[in-house]
């Protein structure tokens, strides 16, 4: 049973109570933020290394020497699921979810605060699980981030099909685990510990965006799991769930009946909800970000919420557009694809209310704000792209080509971690009581857009051009071939754009302890964060209970004698909503 | 440009509605101070996650009997006719055995459920007793919550004894799909129900280590939902074996 928050309100002594296993959300948060960035570290690596071989493919690298087509197999596999698991769903609400959604609604801390700190070491043992995997016999598995059977379920099938895929479903599965402990946390805490005055309509979109997420979390990860211990047993145990009958090298396996299609529908039941549960965050982070720095309410914020249910809702109602390749009915696939083009519309009415924040507003172009404005770019080029893929007929052409690595890179992928990166930014002062170096900062964001719109955009046309996704090698394909000098310019463009992420790197270590000293309230934002010190103390208020007396976004009130009045301002003015 | 009026807190206007009804808001009555903990809302929080895994758990058995449904549906193709056929075949599970079994979950649900009536009315008792000089007799409450873990665990051997039938009349995980999908559900209900039962030898720990009585009780309370929420699956998975067969 875990303690409520109530009742530690004491400080911990002793460093290990204090920084390892700690029950304070802050330091959990930041524990799952450089649990993130050593993961995200990792998952570059790879990227790296596949970039390379794609341009010189006889060239013998560092670590891994020469790359085998397999071996490239395994690298995309474990980029994959290092960076949709331990970066993509680890950052944006292990990480700041944890830090701020309860200092967003004026609690003390999260509702099961054991919970939060079992959930973290279960997510980092997950980390390590996957990690050895490199290391095992046979190497890491080479079946993709998706896993599909027969590939994924046969111990035969591949160098890394052994134990190496053994110990990547394991990590799986402890992570579906820690995600779900830390879905039932943040719902609870949403519902149940709001401060006086925080009604469902004041609460930051952020919070908003997290809530949303762990419900998808919630009902997601669960599915996962349960397709994830029928692989095992079809790996370990000689069912037949995934696996029909199959030859392997001239052998007849003992597999018989079982439908790999089956684990499709049960992976993209929890796939397509894991876009959103990657992306959500982001939104709720640009919503807060735009609105702050525009200086203006944020436009339209019940529309903001009720898109974002939507979103949720549909998100798990379109999985079977991942499949229109796997011989689905017609029926359905048109389906799925009216019901995926249906996203389109709450997406649009965000990115709309995004822009029409930010219309006519005195904006500053702090670097949390250059990267909410850089996420919404990415958010609109990376999301142009899904009605294409979304049509059954469209699809045909483009799957598993380029266009889909594109796609899927700019929208879940890169806009995501732009989203990590306004958030960093922008809670950095919070976190560690120092601002950032505002031009490195900067300098940084204008690299990696550049970068990442070189890197992907070309992906489109090459996809477009045919060249197909996952092969380690085209100079032996002769219309694959022609396509490798834009592959190259790929290449180049990752490098100096990795080579940048080094710029964040030092900025975040030289700023946590030589940057200047933050104020409490540096950016002149009215959330509940930035009423208490900086850094919080360990209950995050003092010991006082804040109430709240305003929406989340007001900026410009006629009347108030700043710009913007704190959630937690008692006083009234005529032109603050009251909502 | 409009006019402005003066900011005022609303503590001195009278008559001027306050720009705050936090009536429906977050307030969830914790604001005793002094770290005096709230069990009426830690009860309330503890039930709130409660419900939440049990959604979790719902969506494991949900994708489970999906994949039941479509596994059962499913043709294959069989190499020595060259033809598609079903190759769901019947387990032949040990009923009597499975139904005394229910019976037993279900009754240790029932006493469950007295157990969290018992433990909900010692704590709403703890306030009077710890009154100097107030005494309520010496009434022995009946070991419900012991009966329960008997019973859990009765449960659990009866269920390894059904697996042991199971692999006497040669059915193993992977004789046949049915047979697959039959130990699978029994043992992941088997599984969260040892979970459940973890909880409640928690509880009753704590009545030994001399914890609040209003603790226990709230331990005592989400693993009885929990519990009776173990009952109705196990119902579900025993109607899901005996009906799709």
């Amino acid at each position: 049973m875990a303690t409520p928050a109530t009742v530690h309100s004491h400080a911990p002594q002793g460093f290990i109570r204090k920084y390892i296993f700690s029950l304070d959300h802050k330091v959990i948060g930041i524990q799952y933020f450089f649990l993130a960035l050593t993961a995200v570290f990792v998952g570059m690596f790879l990227s790296l290394l596949m970039r390379i071989h794609m341009i010189w493919p006889t060239a013998s690298l560092p670590l891994v020497g020469e790359i085998k087509p397999e071996t490239y197999l395994s690298l995309l596999t474990m980029h994959g699921t290092i960076m949709v698991f331990f970066v993509l769903t680890t950052a944006p609400q292990g990480g700041f979810g944890n830090y701020v959604l309860p200092i967003q609604i004026g609690a003390p801390d999260m509702a099961f605060p054991v919970l939060n700190m079992l959930s973290f070491w279960t997510t980092f043992v997950g980390f390590v699980v996957i990690i050895a995997a490199f290391f095992v016999s046979g190497g890491a598995p080479l079946h993709g981030w998706t896993g599909y059977p027969p590939l994924s379920a046969l111990q035969s099938a591949g160098p890394g099909e052994g134990l190496g895929a053994d110990l990547w479903i394991t990590s799986i599965a402890i992570f579906c685990i820690a995600s779900l402990m830390g879905a039932l946390n943040f719902i609870t805490t949403t519902l149940d510990l709001r401060a006086k005055g925080m009604t469902l309509m004041r609460l930051p979109l952020t919070v908003w965006s997290w809530f949303i997420t762990a419900i998808l979390g919630l009902l997601a990860f669960g599915v996962l799991l349960s397709a994830g211990i029928l692989l095992l047993l079809d790996r370990n145990m000689g069912t037949s769930f995934y696996v029909p009958l199959v030859v392997v090298n001239g052998q007849v396996m003992l597999h018989k009946g079982g439908s790999p299609l089956l684990w499709q529908h049960l992976f993209w039941f929890f796939g397509h909800p894991e876009v959103y549960i990657a992306i959500l965050p982001g939104m709720g982070v640009a919503s807060q970000i735009l609105s702050t720095f525009s200086r203006k309410p944020i436009f339209g914020y019940k529309a903001m919420v009720y898109a974002m249910l939507s979103i949720g809702f549909f998100g798990f109602m379109v999985w079977g557009h991942h499949m229109f390749m796997s011989g689905m009915s017609p029926y359905s696939a048109f389906a799925f694809s009216i019901l995926t083009m249906c996203i389109g519309v709450p997406s649009a009415i965000k990115t709309f209310n995004w822009l029409g924040t930010m219309y006519k507003a005195r904006i500053r172009f702090h670097t949390p704000m250059l990267y909410a404005i850089g996420f919404v770019s990415l958010f609109v080029s990376g999301g142009l792209s899904g009605p294409f893929l979304a049509q059954p007929v469209l699809d045909i052409q483009l799957h598993d080509t380029y266009f889909v690595v594109g796609h899927f890179h700019l929208i879940m992928g890169v806009a995501a971690i732009f989203g990590i990166f306004a958030a960093t930014y922008y809670w950095f002062p919070k976190m560690f009581g120092r601002m950032m170096n505002e031009t490195w900062g900067r300098i940084h964001f204008f690299i990696t857009l550049a970068g990442t719109y070189a890197i992907f955009m070309p992906m489109h046309y090459l996809g477009m051009a045919g060249q197909t996704r996952r092969y380690s090698q085209f100079t032996e394909v002769a219309y694959q071939a022609k396509l490798i000098p834009l592959q190259t310019f790929i290449t180049v463009a990752a490098i100096i754009t990795i080579s940048a992420q080094f710029i964040f790197v030092i900025n975040l270590f030289w700023s946590m302890f030589k940057g200047p000293k933050a104020s409490d309230n540096p950016w002149e934002a009215t959330t509940l964060e930035w009423t208490t010190t900086t850094p919080p103390p360990h209950d995050n208020f003092g010991g006082v209970t804040p109430v709240v007396y305003h929406g989340p976004y007001e900026y410009g009130v006629p009347g108030a004698p700043k710009d913007y009045v704190m959630q937690n301002d008692p006083a009234t003015y005529a032109g603050a909503s009251s909502h | 440009m409009a006019t402005y009026t003066p900011t005022t807190p609303i503590d001195h206007i009278g008559g001027h509605k306050p720009p705050v009804p936090p009536a429906s808001g977050g307030d969830d009555g914790r604001g005793n101070g002094g770290g005096i903990p709230d069990y009426g809302a830690r009860l309330r929080r503890a039930r709130l996650g409660l419900f939440c895994a049990i959604v979790t758990v719902c969506m494991v058995f949900i994708s489970l009997t999906s994949a039941y449904i479509v596994r059962q549906g499913l043709p294959t193709f069989d190499d020595t006719s060259n033809t598609y056929v079903h190759d769901w075949g019947e387990v032949h599970l040990p009923w009597l055995l499975l139904m005394i079994n229910t019976a037993v979950l279900l009754l240790s649900s029932v006493t469950m459920e007295f157990a969290r009536r018992d433990s909900a009315r010692q704590a709403a008792l703890a306030p009077v007793r710890s009154i100097p000089g107030v005494s309520l007799g010496s009434e022995r409450s009946f070991p419900w919550l012991g009966i329960s873990v008997l019973l859990g665990f009765a449960f659990l051997a009866g269920q390894w004894l059904a697996w042991g039938e199971l692999h006497n009349r040669g059915f193993y995980m992977n004789t046949n799909p049915s047979s697959s999908f039959a130990f699978l559900l029994t043992i992941t209900h088997a599984v969260h129900l040892t979970g459940g039962l973890i909880a409640l030898l928690w509880a009753a720990g704590s009545s030994l280590l001399k914890r609040p009585v209003e603790a226990r009780r709230i331990v005592v309370d989400v693993t009885a939902w929990y519990w009776h929420f173990m009952a109705v699956l196990w119902v579900y998975i025993f109607a899901l074996l005996a009906l799709a067969k």
